[in-house]
């Protein structure tokens, strides 16, 4: 019990926390937009996948780590437009287009992968996102290294949370996503467009998802392989619902997540770690996730509209 | 932008579109050759010749069908009735480990295969099960719930092959201890390596045809799928339907993991599926989930499969091509089947 | 004589087909400024279609509009909006989860804007509300408002747009008869300030009440077009129908057994619709109780009730003794026969076959099924029986159910649940969306069951359908039952009164 409380209180816990929140909560903040929108995207696991190579690709052949995750952005951005053309104009299911791009997108990259290095058996590594050196900030003790000695791109994920919070309620554009996902005649009636609003915020919902995954080869883990996402994307569709399509609280939801991660890696060596066997530490992330759906069952706040194709006109 | 339903789509429309979308992804699958540097046309009959090209490339073909026919099935009979089965791999592992348990040594012939095989349908059932009553009970969607017990299983597979399941006269890579003998699935001709999963796979096809077709708990899984208030209201124990549902299909994804061990590999390594539950998928949609059409479905797909590793031996281009292209068929081949329906109209 | 006003929008030819039918065949008409003109025809007489036509929510094929003497660019409602055309849709096109504000101002600003004037719109909101006599709460959530006060809501987002012209679909078709009053109050405001309104309507009395001029559709033509101080609601009626079909009426009957009681029933609220309150009513044979009441004041509660999809939370329900374990099928077993509200969307599954859906109720039972066995041939024969009796007009039992109309759908829905010759039939809203036709098939259908010694319980929010054809007339709201008035004992002001739940507090 010491052992636990020992990890909770150590600097490099919540630093990890952090770190590992902040891939999903850019993936969880795409996915929110997507389904605010009234479209389900079961392709974030595979858009992932794709950001997470594009990025990594984009830097090993040379370029600077920005564009690295811009080019990620366009790779999710592009997948994100095909499966918004699937489901929104031609209406086709949600869920199998998703299930689809998600295959695809993953093919995709492992394809391009073994295009690119053949015969490479170990996956070579770029130089990642190095941790922010803030002249005094850097250095207040324990805040230091929790907050101001992440990446940038850290940063990046959480005013990106910000950002996504005060579009979808504080202007315009976010009421109408909103209500493309609550009443679509409601939309059209008042002279907007559906079909656009929901592709919109498909692609720019995708773009972040690929974001999310390129944090995992240029900030976490500096090269790319196979089974790198594990199921990630999956996770944070679970913390959309958690969150009860929220920003504010689907962040929470992010950080809750990761502490957990966090603590299960720390937990593993200690002695209680020695008695149990690791898979069952593995395991948590995601029994956790099925717990935090089972907890959100019961509440109404579901976009009205999700997975509701809108047909015009429909006689 | 507008979509129009077609009161009668014509013959040519129902063939012609599929067939269409099936051109666009060979055309896909030569563009893709064409970047890995390949001849397309080379290629696709590597491909081919890879896949049906001798009686060993074609038994490995009908193998590898086996799997996909049991989770082909079990998404087809899910995906009916609108329940989202995306953990047909959790539960085939389930059976798989059940083939295993039964299989060395705690059963004796002649009990061993059937018991195993009803118990192995059983254990995926049970595995589904649970995704499925979180709908009912609480309305938890069963997309995340069944592809997050996807992880789970993985893992729990990985600790019984390291640990109570660990083969003793195993070199270190953990793999189960092997079945005996009576608990194997014999093969169908002497001599050439296909097994009786196989048949077992096609007979099943047949079962869930007739069920479908001919029989009142068909009707209400049908029901149930396209409307459910409307089965509801009509009286339909919508609840009890979707329950048997699951079991059906939570089994039949099962009788792939058991076949395969039972059958093709005779022991249990965590790596025994590449992704059958997931690519059952594809094989369901492209068959439109019609029971008979997972059967040939599954057999191009395992062609594709088959014919693709052994073009990547031989031409170099990554095997996930594979991949890429039954992907691709699906994306198009849902399209297609949406466009005999419906005329798009530009206002 | 010419009207010497200016003309606010001209109809020229408007042509609208769907495939081998023309909804709409060359209309043409006029709306001058401060007019009122409604509207006129039977369902399928293409009303909807040519107001969504000029809402730019379908493109015409042929024919064009004008307003305010520009042309009206098609298929566009943004433009419509901004030429000053505004439109309250029958089925209100409200966010639920959205408060009111919000549905107002949806689409009223740039899209690119950075931010938004809260305090602005809700003043903008607050003085329209007072100019046209439409209460509303700014912060209220759409879900919970009632059914007219979603309608104000509707009528808002158009004033708040700067409508010139008013286009409403079938507005009182939802209302009480007082809050319809309401509603031409605000309508004669809206005149006063400068506004022309097109309404479509049905409910001739009003019409005569509030239009200046009555244009009649049929088949989709324009047949009449008459000021309405120089014609009646016969003539009207006539128009509208071109000929002879007279809607079936009861004649008086005796009741008999009590075959259904309802007693002291209570059941939950499920959101802003009500559940039952402590409601206590007896279906007899032979006779039809007639249930009148805006929709969402419980009939839905009531409804899903008697069909065996909720049990009473206290109460009981009675059949000659209480049933065993209340479902859907225990309904079916008992001898009720269900005709849904909504044929589509509960009453048939688009695309089954009509034999798949003339079994849907029935295929567990010995005549089409054996040891779970499907007997297709015994089903398929009894599809064809209905087709012949009730005359559904289609290709063949084979064919899928969601190409017939609206009538046929209905009739074969008749036909599956009238031919187990059942003791008990709910109707919920039977003849909603059919044409004359249909709609006179199947209220003597319903009165041919009633002679028979059925007990038929009518739910309709059409008043006049309810006073013509119910031997007993009940009123809900709110979920409270009103006592039982006999035919011809109530007129539709007092029955109104107790839609708007005057009469419940008295007799409490």
């Amino acid at each position: 019990m010491s052992d636990l409380f020992d990890i909770l209180l150590s600097v490099s816990f919540w630093a990890a926390a952090i770190r590992i929140a902040s891939p999903l909560i850019f993936a969880t903040m795409g996915e929110l937009i997507c389904e605010r929108a009234g479209v389900l995207n079961l392709g974030i696991e595979g858009i992932m996948v794709i950001g997470a190579f594009a990025g990594w690709m984009a830097v090993y052949l040379g370029a600077p780590l920005w564009l690295g995750v811009a080019a990620a952005m366009a790779a999710g951005m592009l997948f994100g437009l095909l499966h918004a053309t699937l489901t929104v104009p031609f209406g086709l299911s949600q869920h199998v287009v998703g299930l689809g791009v998600t295959m695809l997108a993953t093919s995709t990259s492992y394809f391009a992968y073994r295009l690119a290095l053949p015969e490479v058996t170990s996956p070579p590594k770029i130089a990642p996102f190095a941790p922010m050196d803030l002249p005094i900030l850097s250095d207040i003790p324990f805040l230091g290294p929790v907050l101001f000695q992440q990446t940038v791109l850290t940063w990046a994920a959480l005013i990106c949370a910000g950002l996504v919070g005060f579009v979808l309620f504080r202007t315009p554009l976010g009421l109408a996503v909103r209500a493309a996902g609550e009443n679509p005649a409601a939309v059209e009636a008042q002279g907007l467009s559906v079909t656009g609003l929901r592709m919109g915020a498909v692609i720019v919902g995708s773009g972040l998802m690929a974001v999310g995954g390129s944090f995992l080869t240029l900030s976490a883990f500096s090269s790319f392989f196979f089974e790198m996402v594990n199921g990630r994307g999956w996770i944070c569709i679970a913390l959309v619902v958690f969150g009860a399509w929220k920003p504010g609280k689907a962040v929470l939801g992010a950080l809750l997540f990761a502490a957990f991660d966090a603590l299960q890696i720390r937990l593993q060596q200690t002695p209680l770690g020695a008695h149990l066997p690791y898979q069952v530490f593995l395991m948590a992330p995601y029994l956790l996730s099925i717990l935090a759906l089972i907890l959100m069952s019961r509440r109404a706040e579901v976009p009205a509209a999700l997975m509701v194709p809108y047909r015009k006109g429909e006689r | 932008m507008r979509l129009d339903p077609i009161a009668a789509p014509s013959l040519r429309r129902q063939i012609g579109l599929p067939a269409l979308a099936l051109l666009t992804t060979v055309a896909v699958a030569m563009m893709l050759a064409l970047i890995a540097g390949a001849n397309p046309l080379a290629t696709l009959g590597l491909i081919a010749k890879g896949a049906v090209g001798s009686k060993f490339a074609a038994l490995e073909t009908l193998n590898r069908a086996t799997p996909l026919i049991f989770t082909g099935l079990a998404v087809a009979v899910a995906f009916r009735a609108k329940l989202w089965n995306i953990g047909a791999e959790a539960q085939l592992y389930a059976g798989a480990i059940v083939a295993v348990l039964l299989g060395t040594g705690a059963l004796s012939a002649p009990m061993v295969l059937p018991v195993s095989a009803l118990v192995a349908m059983l254990a995926g059932a049970v595995v589904l099960l649970g995704p499925v009553m979180l709908k009912t009970r609480l309305g938890v969607d069963e997309v995340v719930t069944t592809l997050l017990l996807n992880f789970v299983m993985l893992l729990f597979v990985s600790y019984l092959l390291e640990g109570p399941m660990k083969d003793p006269a195993g070199m270190g890579w953990p793999k189960s201890a092997a079945l005996i003998k009576e608990a194997r699935l014999p093969r169908i001709v002497d001599g050439l390596r296909l097994h009786w999963g196989f048949a077992l796979a096609l007979i099943s096809a047949l079962l869930v045809w007739v069920i479908q077709t001919r029989t009142t708990l068909g009707f209400e899984m049908r029901a149930v799928g396209q409307n459910r208030e409307a089965a509801r209201f009509a009286g339909m124990p919508v609840n009890a339907v979707l329950v048997k549902t699951a079991l059906l299909s939570g089994g039949l994804a099962a009788l792939a993991g058991w076949s395969e061990v039972a059958g093709l590999k005779g022991h249990l390594s965590s790596d025994l599926s590449p992704g059958f539950g997931y690519t059952g998928i594809i094989v369901a949609m492209l068959a439109l989930l019609h029971p008979l059409g997972v059967v040939a479905t599954a057999l191009f797909v395992a062609a594709i499969f088959v014919g693709s590793d052994s073009m990547s031996r031989a031409a170099g281009v990554p095997t996930y091509i594979a991949d890429m292209l039954l992907a691709t068929a699906l994306l198009f081949m849902v399209l297609a089947l949406m466009l005999t329906r419906y005329r798009v109209v530009w206002k | 004589m010419t009207d010497p006003r200016d003309v606010v929008m001209r109809l020229d030819r408007i042509t609208k087909r769907f495939g081998a039918l023309t909804a709409n065949d060359a209309i043409s008409l006029t709306l001058r400024r401060g007019e009122v003109v409604a509207l006129l025809g039977e369902n399928g007489a293409g009303k909807t279609t040519l107001m969504n036509i000029l809402f730019g929510h379908y493109v015409a094929d042929d024919g064009r509009v004008e307003v305010f003497g520009q042309p009206l660019p098609p298929g566009n409602p943004r433009a419509a909006l901004a030429a000053g055309v505004g439109m309250v849709h029958q089925h209100f096109t409200l966010a639920d989860n959205l408060t009111v504000l919000d549905n107002i101002r949806l689409g009223t600003e740039s899209l690119f804007a950075r931010g938004t004037s809260h305090a602005a719109a809700r003043a903008r909101v607050e003085r329209l509300s007072r100019d046209f006599g439409l209460a509303v709460h700014p912060d209220a959530r759409v879900g919970s408002l009632t059914v007219g006060e979603r309608q104000r809501v509707e009528i808002l987002k158009a004033l708040y747009r700067d409508a010139r012209i008013l286009i409403l679909d079938e507005p009182t078709a939802v209302l009480t008869p007082q809050e319809a009053e309401a509603l031409f109050a605000t309508l004669r405001r809206a005149i006063a300030q400068g506004l022309s309104i097109l309404f479509i309507s049905h409910k001739l009395h009003e019409v005569m009440a509030i239009a200046d001029r009555c244009i009649v559709l049929r088949h989709g033509k324009v047949v009449g077009e008459v000021a309405t101080a120089e014609t009646s609601g016969a003539e009207l009626a006539a128009m509208m129908v071109g000929g002879e079909i007279a809607l079936p009426e009861a004649r008086p009957a005796t009741a008999g057994a009590v075959l259904m009681r309802l007693d002291g029933v209570t059941t939950p609220d499920k959101g802003a619709a009500p559940g039952l309150k402590r409601v206590t009513l007896d279906l007899r044979a032979g006779e039809i109780v007639g249930l009148a009441g805006v929709s969402g004041n419980g009939q839905a509660a009531l409804a899903d009730l008697i069909s065996g999809l909720i049990v009473p939370a206290s109460g009981q329900i009675t059949l000659g003794a209480p049933p065993p374990r209340w479902s859907p099928r225990e309904a079916i077993r008992q001898g009720i026969a269900r005709i849904p509200e909504d044929r589509h969307k509960t009453g048939t599954i688009a695309d089954f076959t009509l034999t798949e859906n003339a079994v849907l109720e029935g295929y567990w039972q010995p005549g089409f099924s054996k040891a779970g066995l499907m007997d297709w041939r015994a089903a398929e024969g009894f599809a064809q029986g209905i087709i012949a009796a009730y005359d559904v007009r289609c290709p063949g039992p084979g064919a899928r159910i969601r190409l017939l109309s609206g009538g046929n759908m209905q009739k074969l829905i008749l036909g599956r649940v009238l031919e187990p010759g059942p003791k008990i039939i709910l109707a919920n809203q039977p003849v909603r969306g059919l044409d004359v036709g249909a709609i006179a098939y199947v209220q003597s259908r319903l009165i041919a069951a009633r002679d028979g010694g059925a007990a038929v319980l009518l739910i309709s929010e059409d008043l006049d359908e309810i006073m013509g054809l119910a031997d007993v007339i009940h009123v809900m709201s709110e979920g409270r039952l009103s006592p039982g008035f006999a035919r011809g004992t109530r007129t539709a002001a007092e029955l109104g009164l107790w839609m708007a739940g005057q009469g419940f507090d008295h007799a409490a």
